[in-house]
């Protein structure tokens, strides 16, 4: 992919821009605050408050920003292969299948850490394997992607509630949703971690050990991209495809195995919600987290260190939110939908809006820091 | 007879539920054809939607609803054109974000505005679109089948159904009889050969997007219009990805994409109508099996299996000159 923008430093190729974009981003958001007529500042320190004010609300955070790692880090492995996974939604709806029959069956039999590894492979096997079909199809049939994971999507949401209903009720139940896990199908909560540190928090707090799981995953996915022969593979094909076949890279193989692990990493966010708070699979448990990756991925620039960051950043929209909705009744939970929207567009369709600005800053300041003998295809 | 009746009566609930699929799939056609990926047709329907309903609602005037509703939807699509013709950004990215502003944007403008929760005032019938009964509608009425399918399938649709159902072939016209058609095409198949004619490629886009803009604020105001009496929260309840799905299934040609939505409708119109009730011959059909078909249906189709659909080549590339 040969880029019309000249290159900038680093620091602010992956530091201010990223800023820039999320400031204004904000600013938008702040707009729309005053357009109900609220004040935006008020707003954002209520926000800030709810999220970090109190141990609660931090658990809280991090339990949010636990499923937005997962998600964020299935989108940015399978951006790095030039790929689009929108499916992530899907992909971890279905891994709540893998994760039920798991804690369903062995909930009585064997302790939590014996299930939870089992329940981790089980929802990786489920979320990959959905996403395995629009992976084959796009290697093999050129179909794309973004529309096949998009109708994936709807088809595991159909399956679900199927599922739901019609399988996993239990007998004289209303609700849809499978029975409540037994001690061996719940996962320890991590409370007390936050405690040592003198922050209070009630034994309710969802936080849960599945976060920890969520950071190893976003080292492992480091590794995995920069460290290894196959993320290697990955960002080549990524970079350019048929630099990539020339160097006798299987197309095939490197998207379906791609696709596979973004899958198997959306299909473990499962775990969070219903093995670490909830206890049962409920309908619709995924609330949109899968998307919410998108933006994550977008604004970590697909990289773990700034997905972690980004999944937080959003884990205290989440958490920030509802306490906001509480304060300012003109305000409901759905402003982070459209906080989460703008992020999507300044730091994904316009992160280059910016660009020739800064350049221009940069290029009159220094020239040799922007390579001005690079910018001749630039049109400001 | 009352075959017939049943038969009309799901035929008619089909036109119902096609026409928002309908003009929303047409409004994808433009904007593909041109090169210009959208996902966030379903984003700008509801806002549309949101829109329409909310100054119907003020103005008590379904035609400036009509109007605030398609102007929104073009501003949505402006959006969407800025980031991936001028800025060059991923189109399917600003597809995303455009579905998510819309969805937050429509709930929490319309609970400060209207404070229902979400929804927009109840409109009275003036400021709806109103069924419109054609000519001997009602003396045909008895006459068998003929006059059945007249009065009962033809009239008695509002004003937008007749006018999605005549822009499949106007479309059709645009595209493949005006100039302006064969260069939108030109442009999605091959941008550089446009521009080394010299015409804009950005323009060409731009214009192709603003026709997308006002065929989704139709369907938006058809939703809040005409087929419910305003704004329900999230009322396009995923049609723009159908839309999306139905003009894949027609490979981005006008005619098939009418029949593509009406198939659609059709099953949609039949998982209401079933409900739990069982087919012969296939015993009973779970509901989420049908509401899943088109999505089912549309993987087939891009795999290969039913004919293959193959992309306006240029789809999803931003044009840069230099290439």
């Amino acid at each position: 992919m040969s880029t019309p923008y000249a290159k900038l430093p680093a620091w602010a190729d992956y530091g201010l821009i990223p800023l820039i974009n999320l400031l204004v981003a904000f600013a938008v958001a702040g707009l729309v605050v005053l357009l109900v007529g609220e004040n935006p500042l008020r707003a954002a320190v209520i926000l800030v408050e709810g999220a970090f004010g109190s141990g609660q609300g931090l658990a809280y955070t991090l339990y949010y920003a636990t499923n937005f790692i997962f998600t964020g880090l299935a989108v940015a492995v399978a951006f790095h292969c030039g790929l689009f996974n929108i499916g992530g939604e899907g992909q971890a709806y279905i891994a709540g299948l893998g994760i039920a029959i798991v804690a369903l069956s062995f909930d009585s039999i064997l302790p939590w850490w014996l299930t939870f590894p089992l329940a981790i492979l089980a929802s990786a096997l489920m979320g990959a394997l959905w996403a395995l079909i629009p992976a084959y199809l796009q290697a093999k049939r050129g179909s794309h992607i973004v529309i096949t994971t998009i109708m994936f999507n709807f088809i595991a949401a159909s399956v679900m509630v199927y599922m739901l209903v019609n399988v996993l009720k239990p007998a004289g139940s209303m609700a849809p949703q499978t029975r409540q896990f037994l001690e061996g199908g719940q996962l320890p909560k991590l409370g007390w971690l936050l405690a040592e540190f003198g922050l209070k928090v009630r034994p309710s707090a969802p936080l849960n050990i599945s976060f920890l799981l969520a950071l190893v995953m976003a080292f492992l996915v480091w590794v995995l991209i920069w460290r290894t022969k196959l993320g290697y593979k990955i960002r080549t094909f990524g970079f350019s495809s048929k630099a990539a076949r020339y160097a006798g890279i299987s197309e095939t193989r490197i998207i379906i195995v791609t696709m596979l692990i973004s899958g198997a990493l959306a299909g473990m966010m499962a775990l969070n919600p219903i093995m670490g708070d909830q206890h049962n699979v409920p309908l619709d448990f995924v609330g949109g987290a899968g998307f919410v990756g998108i933006a994550v991925a977008l604004m970590g620039r697909s990289h773990p260190a700034g997905i972690v960051p980004a999944a937080i950043l959003f884990g205290m929209l989440y958490q920030g939110g509802a306490e906001l909705a509480f304060e300012m009744p003109n305000i409901s939970r759905d402003m982070i939908v459209i906080i989460q929207g703008l992020v999507i567009l300044f730091a994904g369709a316009l992160e280059n809006m910016f660009r020739p600005t800064i350049q221009g800053i940069f290029a009159s300041f220094s020239p040799r820091s922007v390579g001005i003998s690079a910018t001749k295809g630039e049109r400001a | 007879m009352e075959f017939i009746d049943a038969l009309i009566n799901i035929l008619n609930s089909t036109i119902r539920v096609s026409v928002p699929l309908l003009l929303a799939c047409l409004a994808g056609l433009y904007s593909e054809r041109a090169g210009v990926f959208d996902i966030g047709l379903e984003g700008k329907m509801l806002a549309g939607a949101f829109a329409g309903a909310a100054a119907a609602a003020v103005f008590a005037s379904a035609w400036i609803g009509l109007l605030v509703a398609v102007l929104v939807s073009i501003g949505m699509a402006l959006v969407h054109g800025f980031a991936s013709i001028t800025h060059r950004g991923n189109q399917i990215v600003s597809g995303v974000a455009i579905n998510f502003i819309a969805a937050g944007s429509t709930i929490i403008l319309g609970q400060a505005w209207f404070q229902q929760g979400g929804r927009t005032p109840s409109l009275p019938p003036e400021a709806r679109f109103g069924a419109i009964n054609l000519p001997g509608a009602d003396a045909l009425r008895d006459v068998p089948v003929i006059g059945q399918l007249y009065s009962g399938l033809l009239s008695g649709h509002s004003l937008l159904t007749y006018v999605a159902f005549l822009a499949v072939p106007f479309t059709w016209w645009v595209l493949f009889r005006t100039r302006f058609g064969l260069r939108l095409r030109a442009v999605g198949e091959n941008p550089a050969a446009v521009d080394t004619a010299g015409i804009s490629v950005a323009w060409l886009r731009y214009r192709a997007v603003i026709c997308t803009g006002i065929l989704t604020g139709l369907a938006g105001s058809y939703m809040a219009l005409a087929q419910n009496a305003g704004f329900v929260k999230d009322m396009t309840a995923g049609r723009g990805y159908i839309a999306l799905a139905a003009l894949i299934f027609a490979k981005w040609k006008p005619v098939p994409a009418m029949f593509a939505c009406l198939l659609f409708g059709f099953l949609d119109a039949l998982s209401i109508r079933l409900q739990g009730s069982p087919l012969p011959v296939i015993g009973k059909v779970p509901v989420q099996l049908m509401q899943a078909l088109p999505y089912v249906l549309t993987v087939i189709l891009l795999a290969g299996f039913i004919g293959k659909a193959i992309p306006p080549r240029a789809g999803g590339v931003p044009y840069v000159k230099e290439r």
